[in-house]
């Protein structure tokens, strides 16, 4: 649905805003590990690996309506995949992402399968349980993922011809992934799957007298969701070279969840914005309180359910709709000097009663 | 087989913790349609009450029936302020609402009480009464009585009073319900007020065998998910029933299965959501939901 609002107002504003956009984006992503300090740098690696966990998360939760509650968990198989594969085989690191990726696809597939036949939140009752149980299981298999204690393994080192310090080298691994996950995401969606998947979101018993076959979209949306929780859990693995369980516990689930859905569902730009959320609200809510992160988060998810059911992202797009609506408004006043008739008011123009992007639904046949 | 008997003995105790939070879920479920994730962070706040009013000086006796008093209130509280504003929305705003409150109630009890871990009062003495060559401890005794207690208060309320039959009439079909002249939001109040109730009462009965912290529902909420996917997510005796089975397959799973131990027992409730899922994806007692497109 954003993708015909772009086109939109793409094609009423000059033909080369968006690629000029989209260059000076590009130019700007590239240009940003030469000019921020290695911290700096390092939390927006942390920010490109966070999007792509929440790209695949959007894809699951706000195209596929269903919930998972269990991607933290997805993300420690990915983390862990790596880690184990760095610690124990002496396999280069980029082999590990495939592996990583495929692992999470399967897992993803065998838990989908079953908690997808029917209707309803087993998926997130499975994911949920899954991710409290994890944990527990990685400290039990102590010879294999290091226990409590977790492991330590070598980060990617920069080629000598590239002249680039670790941390920007690791930026640009990410930003590497991450727009490979954007552009995936954004073709599955305009796939044969991405509308199988619309479909079933808006009205289940309707997709399905289509000929869409549900469960196994379902859950072949799933698995998609969790490979892209298991490529940012490798990542993430690359980036800070040691895992541990605890890293990975039931917090981390909810912390993506609450992200993607502050971001916007269903958007383009919300994992993004979801991704900065993620990374940069925790940390200032540590200084007030251990506690504080939870009450905000908690306070924000229900905000953003009563307030701006897209998120961020839809926010910003209701005010770039409002802004055009201003400009387009001014060139027209100007064009007819003429008194507006009464119906025009021409004080700064009322933004109209969108009708609001219902956020996806789980609905009821 | 004493032993064994034990084990199962011990089983029916926790279970009957698990089957008290399953049915706050089923109860809220049959009323809603939607799975309340926040369900265990409300007992565990409701537990964080009772413990206040028995470290001011109550008696446990008394501290009990006032702490559900209370959880009563709150959970008619939170139907009219945080879900009624949401109620025709898509089932998946509700949801994450709920799970919204799951991690505000976690972090605001964190705030209030600290996340040290808290000693709560064992309210059954000391002991254990010998029945058949089982040593049967009273607290274990006490557990399984006062749930079953609440369990037929509850079955008295349903089936005997008119406000049971409303309720029940809610259930089974909202909409003649309402066309009927029942006023769906009283209604609806008294369901999540009677959830909080029992879900508080598994979280009182449950915190001097845990120990009082703000994440100590987060293992029970999943053994209540598996008991109320056993037993059906529509039955409230599927509810109980589920919740005395994963009971007992989870102590025995821990004390017999080398391999699960007790630091792998949560995996118990995993299995067994998805053997259901797989096998008899309705529950034991639920009914199959057939639907008209």
């Amino acid at each position: 649905m954003s993708t015909g609002e772009l086109t939109m107002h793409a094609s009423r504003t000059a033909r080369w805003a968006r690629p000029l956009a989209a260059l000076v984006i590009t130019a700007a992503l590239i240009a940003t590990p030469y000019y921020f300090a290695p911290f700096r740098v390092f939390q927006l690696t942390m920010v490109l690996l966070y999007a792509v966990v929440l790209a695949g998360l959007n894809l699951l939760v706000g195209y596929g309506g269903q919930i998972s509650l269990g991607h933290g968990a997805f993300f420690a198989v990915g983390a862990y995949t790596a880690a184990v594969m760095l610690d124990r085989f002496t396999t280069g690191h980029l082999a590990t992402l495939p592996v990583a990726a495929a692992g999470c696809f399967l897992l993803g597939l065998g838990f989908g399968v079953p908690a997808l036949r029917l209707r309803g939140l087993y998926l997130a009752l499975v994911t949920l349980a899954f991710a409290v149980f994890l944990p527990p299981l990685l400290k039990r298999f102590e010879h294999v993922t290091g226990g409590s204690m977790g492991l330590t393994v070598p980060k990617p080192q920069p080629p000598s011809w590239t002249g680039l310090a670790e941390d920007q080298w690791l930026y640009f691994l990410t930003l590497t992934v991450a727009a490979v996950t954007l552009l995936v995401v954004r073709n599955l969606l305009r796939s044969r799957v991405g509308r199988a998947l619309l479909a079933i979101r808006e009205n289940e018993s309707a997709a399905e007298v289509m000929g869409v076959r549900l469960s196994f979209h379902k859950a072949l949306a799933f698995a998609w969701s969790a490979m892209f929780a298991g490529v940012a859990g490798c990542l993430y693995t690359w980036v800070i070279g040691f895992v541990s369980p605890d890293s990975f516990s039931l917090n981390l689930s909810i912390t993506l969840l609450a992200g993607l859905v502050v971001g916007g569902l269903a958007s383009v730009y919300g994992p993004l914005l979801g991704a900065a959320f993620v990374m940069y609200v925790p940390n200032l809510a540590q200084d007030i309180s251990p506690a504080a992160p939870g009450v905000v988060f908690g306070l924000l998810i229900i905000a953003v359910m009563y307030l701006a059911p897209t998120g961020l992202a839809g926010l910003a797009a209701r005010a770039r709709q409002g802004v055009r609506r201003c400009v387009e408004h001014l060139r027209h006043t100007r064009r007819r000097p003429e008194p507006a008739s009464p119906a025009e008011q021409t004080g700064p123009p009322q933004p109209e009663p969108q009708p609001l992007t219902a956020p996806p639904t789980i609905g009821k046949g | 087989m004493s032993e064994f008997l034990q084990q199962v003995v011990e089983g029916v105790g926790a279970g009957s913790i698990y089957a008290s939070l399953a049915l706050a879920l089923v109860l809220i479920h049959r009323f809603t349609g939607i799975v309340n994730f926040a369900q265990g962070e409300l007992a565990m706040i409701s537990t964080y009450v009772a413990w206040q009013l028995v470290a001011s000086g109550m008696p446990f006796w008394l501290a009990l029936p006032v702490t559900l008093a209370i959880s009563f209130a709150g959970g008619m509280l939170i139907e009219r302020l945080l879900i009624r504003p949401v109620e025709g929305a898509p089932e998946l705003t509700i949801v994450i609402v709920t799970v919204g409150l799951f991690i505000f109630v976690n972090a605001a009890a964190g705030l209030i009480w600290s996340f040290t871990v808290k000693d709560f009062p064992q309210p059954f003495p000391e002991g254990s009464v010998a029945l058949a060559g089982v040593d049967i401890g009273w607290s274990t005794l006490g557990v399984i009585g006062v749930v079953a207690v609440v369990m037929g208060l509850l079955y008295l309320l349903f089936q005997h009073t008119r406000t049971g039959l409303v309720m029940r009439a809610v259930a089974a079909n909202p909409a003649s319900a309402r066309l009927s002249g029942i006023r769906m939001g009283r209604v609806l109040m008294l369901g999540w007020g009677l959830a909080a109730t029992v879900g508080a009462l598994s979280g009182v009965l449950v915190a001097p065998l845990l120990f009082l912290e703000p994440n100590m529902m987060g293992g029970a909420l999943i053994y209540a998910f598996a008991a109320a996917t056993l037993g059906g997510f529509d039955s409230p005796v599927g509810a109980v029933a589920g919740g005395l089975v994963v009971g007992v397959a989870e102590t025995l799973a821990g004390a017999y299965v080398g391999f699960v131990g007790a630091d792998l027992k949560i995996g118990v409730p995993l299995l067994i959501i998805l053997v259901v899922l797989l096998v008899r994806p309705q529950g034991l007692f639920g009914r199959a939901a057939v639907e008209r497109a």
